[in-house]
């Protein structure tokens, strides 16, 4: 949703002449003033800290500016798997979350078109989530996969959990709270591509004899991309830098542990600011060159 | 009539999907009514006593009541300086108009933990304390992008010639602004405060890296979790799921009223 409004509602008017960018300018001030003192120069300073080295003589936390570029190899050498964890989980969820996504934004927006009030109530239905708080949605979750849950003994039964092991904790229960949290955020700018689908496409379709299933991947599926494209992004980028679901008192464990989870820890309890700021600009560039390879590639630059 | 599997696949995938989105809510409501004595994780019994007394667990209320505050004066700040980036956006055309898209488009394409990261870090080489001030700040940081985005689909959709009318009844630019812009906009602002709303009240990753000590309700729940979460937040999250309902529904109805009139005008 977000990035689809972002850049293709409402282009500038023709009508309003260039002459009157002043105003413009000072209508965009506060903001502009905001996002560069709040938002540019705190990666920046990220930037300049994931550099800095402890001084001879330090305390925890005490570093000086400096240009050691050690850090960053020191974050790649010791927490590699954290970042191959973040992206493979990130990558897993987007999956499940498109194919649980899909159909439901499928008919939502084409099939009950016909039924307005049973639209508003599915599309309810869909940011109900948003109306609880985040961590006790992940919180039931953990109860509900607890040892004695009828969903761990479904999987005993099913012979997939060994009678010694746990539900939770596992790669498994992070990337189910994963694709879970982030199913809203994916069915959404799904749903608003589909809903203005014109009907006759896919009549047209039927009467040059394609088949469903071809009118569908060739007709539906390309005019739904920017949806698509937008719903991925919103679920990829957030999931890789989450550390809730991951860590030990949500779905997580030790094993389980996401890049998020280090940079929270080198942060906040161990006050290895260095190498948390290098951990987040090496997050934060990874994700950036993904972003603009995938957008490339799926032809939806326009969208940003 | 023939059965045909394939006509009632779909209905049921979707509605399947959607049980499994209310899951985990079913169970938060579920166990705000459990007698539990200290963690909430095993169902015990039915009480209300959770709903009649939530204060009596230290810190919930404390907390909901510093969330509301920091929603609040967060939502305030966002809501106005995205609307008037919203309206410079869709009304004017100047040079760099690019960059400025691209500029609100990045905090959203921003891992919650970088963004969090960095203002603590600016904080840090500022040394500026961090506490109810800097949740407010990072707050605002994530609102303004989201407020932009809601307000511009308004923005797009007014009709130019509205205003223009008003300034060829020699209406002053202010005038114009408070008694016709202002008032079109209104639907498209309220839905943003809200969105801006919701989206501090349960930040929490945010949160964590500027809170400083200050206590939000999702740090006082991510606090617990460590040795489980009293019943009393079930409350407290079930009362404003109910609340948020009514105003979705409520929004709802009034925009589909709306639209009934302004069907009758045409």
């Amino acid at each position: 949703m977000a990035f689809a409004t972002l850049g293709t509602i409402g282009e500038a008017t023709d009508r309003v002449p260039l002459k009157r960018s002043r105003i413009a300018i000072l209508l965009l001030l506060p903001g502009l003033a905001y996002l560069a003192l709040f938002f540019l120069a705190p990666l920046v300073s990220l930037v300049f800290t994931s550099f800095e080295k402890p001084p001879d003589f330090a305390d925890i936390g005490q570093f000086v500016p400096a240009f050691n570029i050690q850090n960053y190899f020191d974050v790649i050498a010791q927490y590699w798997p954290h970042f191959l964890r973040a992206f493979g989980f990130a990558l897993a969820a987007t999956f499940f979350a498109l194919v649980i996504s899909y159909p439901l934004a499928y008919f939502i927006g084409v099939k009950a078109r016909r039924w307005p009030m049973l639209q508003a109530v599915m599309l309810t239905l869909v940011i109900a989530p948003f109306f609880v708080s985040f961590l006790l949605r992940t919180l039931a979750w953990k109860a509900l996969m607890s040892d004695d849950s009828a969903l761990a003994g479904l999987f005993r039964f099913l012979t997939v959990l060994p009678n010694d092991q746990h539900l939770t904790g596992t790669w498994f229960s992070v990337i189910f709270g994963l694709t879970y949290n982030f199913i809203p955020f994916m069915t959404l700018p799904i749903y608003a591509s589909l809903e203005r689908l014109d009907i006759r496409y896919l009549e047209a379709g039927a009467d040059l004899y394609a088949s469903p299933r071809s009118t569908f991947w060739r007709v539906t599926v390309p005019q739904s991309a920017p949806g698509i494209v937008s719903g991925t992004l919103l679920t990829f980028i957030p999931a890789s830098g989450d550390y809730i679901n991951a860590s030990s008192s949500f779905l997580g464990s030790v094993q389980t542990q996401m890049i998020g989870n280090s940079i929270e820890s080198n942060f906040l309890a161990t006050e290895q600011y260095p190498l948390a700021a290098a951990m987040s600009v090496l997050l934060m560039a990874v994700i950036l060159v993904i972003v603009i390879v995938y957008v490339r590639v799926s032809g939806t630059e326009d969208l940003l | 009539m023939r059965f045909s599997l394939g006509k009632w696949l779909l209905p049921v995938y979707a509605a399947l999907a959607l049980v499994f989105l209310l899951v985990p809510i079913v169970y938060t409501i579920i166990f705000s009514f459990n007698a539990s004595v200290k963690s909430n994780i095993l169902w015990v019994g039915f009480t209300l006593d959770n709903w009649t007394n939530v204060c009596a667990e230290r810190g919930v209320c404390a907390s909901v009541g510093t969330s509301v505050l920091i929603g609040l004066i967060a939502t305030v700040i966002a809501t106005a300086i995205g609307t008037l980036m919203a309206i410079a956006l869709v009304r004017y055309r100047f040079r760099g108009r690019a960059a400025v898209n691209l500029l609100l488009f990045l905090p959203m394409a921003t891992p919650e933990v970088v963004l969090g990261a960095g203002l603590a870090a600016q904080f840090l080489s500022v040394g500026f304390g961090k506490g109810i001030i800097t949740i407010i700040i990072a707050h605002v940081l994530f609102c303004i992008s989201f407020v932009v985005v809601t307000v511009k689909a308004r923005v797009a959709g007014l009709d130019p010639a509205l205003e223009e009318a008003g300034r060829d009844l020699y209406g002053s630019s202010f005038a114009v602004f408070w008694r016709i812009t202002f008032p079109l906009l209104l639907p498209g602002i309220a839905a943003a405060a809200l969105l801006s709303f919701s989206l501090s009240f349960d930040d929490f990753i945010i949160t964590r890296f500027n809170n400083g000590g200050v206590e939000t309700f999702p740090i006082f729940v991510y606090t617990a979790a460590a040795k489980g979460v009293p019943a009393e937040a079930n409350v407290v999250a079930s009362a404003v799921f109910v609340l948020a309902l009514v105003i979705v529904i409520i929004g709802q109805a009034s925009s589909a009223a709306r639209r009934k009139r302004l069907a009758r005008v045409g």
